[in-house]
């Protein structure tokens, strides 16, 4: 691809489950190329009021991919008069990421993750995706993006069943930030310009965007106990 | 070819909305009342699923009578068009009075060219930041679109409902104000009381977030005419 052609791309994004639903956590940065095109970034997104969608890969095709799943999901239940099920809603966004297969085959990837709190069910539960439209059910965690490996050999160590809400926003900002250690194009917590990666709880009563002020007390508490242990 | 009568245009058009009008005094009333926090909606409606009130967009909600596969046609356009508008341009860009322009369009093309006129009555409501900008569109079934402020009424006696609301209106009341004075205006004209389990509520309030639309739960409802 020539270089003025080269598109936005955003990086790691997680995703793993607690004892009240779900929590979605992204870094902060974009590249073009080797370029970091954007430091405050955001690549988690409320799907509706009980489910939200993250993204890695291409940004321009990705954010356009987001805004028309968000439509629909609103137009139908504003239509019906009802929601769309969980797995329903998992569906869709299987098939809007089908149609961009042909671009995909160019080089416009975008692999999203799907998350939310089942009402029917009771219980939060994740989707991965592939390029084709590929999804599949995940039970614990996951990740995705070029940050994607490191942060999940993270999570496979850090995640227990049934983490409480705290430990569970813990996890995910330790993942992120081994994963932007590991890889260039993840962008890490960065204290002297205030920009944390942004963390979404999904419960049963909605989503909850956890302040950055919060963020940045975890990852502040996460520093100082690894300076106490001499790492 | 068939032989056609010659009809005066005036006869044609008195016809037809007698027609509609018959049609529409077939059906219950809907009312719609401004409050401190925005704009309420209220219907006797003995259904739970099939309704007579819905959320168009954000801060725009809709309201119909008369016969319900007509009025469920026009909301469901009504949500297309809005939501298509707001895809494509911006969330902000979606007003009521578009959709009100659209629907008095539609209807007086369906009143001057088919067959038969649509039996119904709408509203369009938007609220506002103020109260001084909330919107409120009335549009009838031949088209006409009239710009209502505080309280109105539609569907079966529009006119009696509107005319009892009158004397109950207050500016700046609270919600629970505004649906007593609602739930009596239609009692009044109907001659019964009316269980709260048989209405059917929503208000846009300018006190939520995005979406301004919620539905009142018959508890609520019942709670606040029993108090």
């Amino acid at each position: 691809m020539p270089p003025e052609l080269t598109p936005t791309h955003g990086t790691t994004v997680i995703a793993l489950k607690w004892a009240g639903g779900v929590v979605m956590a992204g870094d902060r940065r974009a590249t073009e190329g080797f370029a970091i095109a954007d430091d405050r970034i955001e690549k988690v997104f409320h799907a509706d009021e009980h489910s939200t969608v993250a993204i890695a890969g291409v940004a321009g095709q990705a954010t356009e991919i987001v805004k028309l799943f968000q439509v629909e999901l609103e137009h139908y239940e504003k239509v019906q008069g009802d929601r769309l099920s969980l797995e329903g809603k998992a569906n869709r966004l299987a098939q809007l990421i089908r149609q961009n297969f042909p671009m995909a085959l160019q080089g416009l990837v975008v692999v999203p993750i799907f998350g939310g709190y089942d009402l029917r069910r009771e219980e939060g539960r994740l989707f991965r995706y592939d390029a084709t439209g590929g999804r599949w059910e995940e039970e614990d965690f996951m990740s995705t993006g070029s940050g994607g490996r490191p942060a999940k050999s993270s999570l496979k160590k850090l995640w227990r069943p049934g983490l409480s809400r705290d430990a569970a926003i813990r996890v995910a900002i330790e993942a992120l930030r081994d994963a932007a250690q590991e890889d260039v194009a993840t962008g890490g917590p960065d204290p002297t310009r205030g920009i944390y990666p942004s963390v979404k709880l999904v419960t049963e009563s909605g989503i909850e965007d956890v302040a950055d002020e919060e963020v940045r007390r975890v990852y502040e508490a996460m520093i100082a106990e690894e300076q106490g242990r001499g790492a | 070819m068939a032989f056609q009568p010659y009809v005066p245009p005036e006869q044609l058009m008195k016809d037809r909305s007698e027609y509609a009008r018959k049609g529409i005094a077939r059906g219950k009333s809907v009312i719609a009342v401004e409050y401190a926090d925005g704009i309420l909606f209220i219907a006797e409606n003995p259904s739970a699923t099939l309704h007579k009130i819905s959320e168009i967009y954000d801060r725009i909600a809709f309201a119909g009578a008369g016969k319900y596969s007509e009025f469920e046609d026009l909301r469901i356009a009504g949500i297309r068009l809005a939501d298509l508008r707001g895809y494509s341009y911006d969330r902000e860009d979606v007003n009521a009075k578009t959709l009100a322009n659209a629907y008095s369009q539609a209807l007086s093309a369906i009143f001057t060219q088919q067959m038969k006129p649509y039996e119904v009555e709408i509203l369009v409501g938007q609220v506002g930041e103020t109260p001084a900008e909330n919107e409120l569109y009335h549009v009838l079934f031949d088209g006409s679109v009239t710009d209502e402020h505080g309280y109105v009424g539609i569907g079966g006696r529009a006119e009696e409902v509107t005319e009892k609301l009158k004397d109950r209106y207050g500016e700046g009341a609270d919600l629970a104000t505004a649906v007593r004075s609602a739930v009596q205006a239609l009692a009044e004209v109907e001659g019964r009381t009316l269980e709260a389990g048989t209405m059917e509520a929503a208000v846009l309030d300018r006190t939520r977030n995005r979406r301004k639309f919620r539905r009142l739960e018959d508890s609520e409802i019942g709670a606040i005419l029993s108090g």
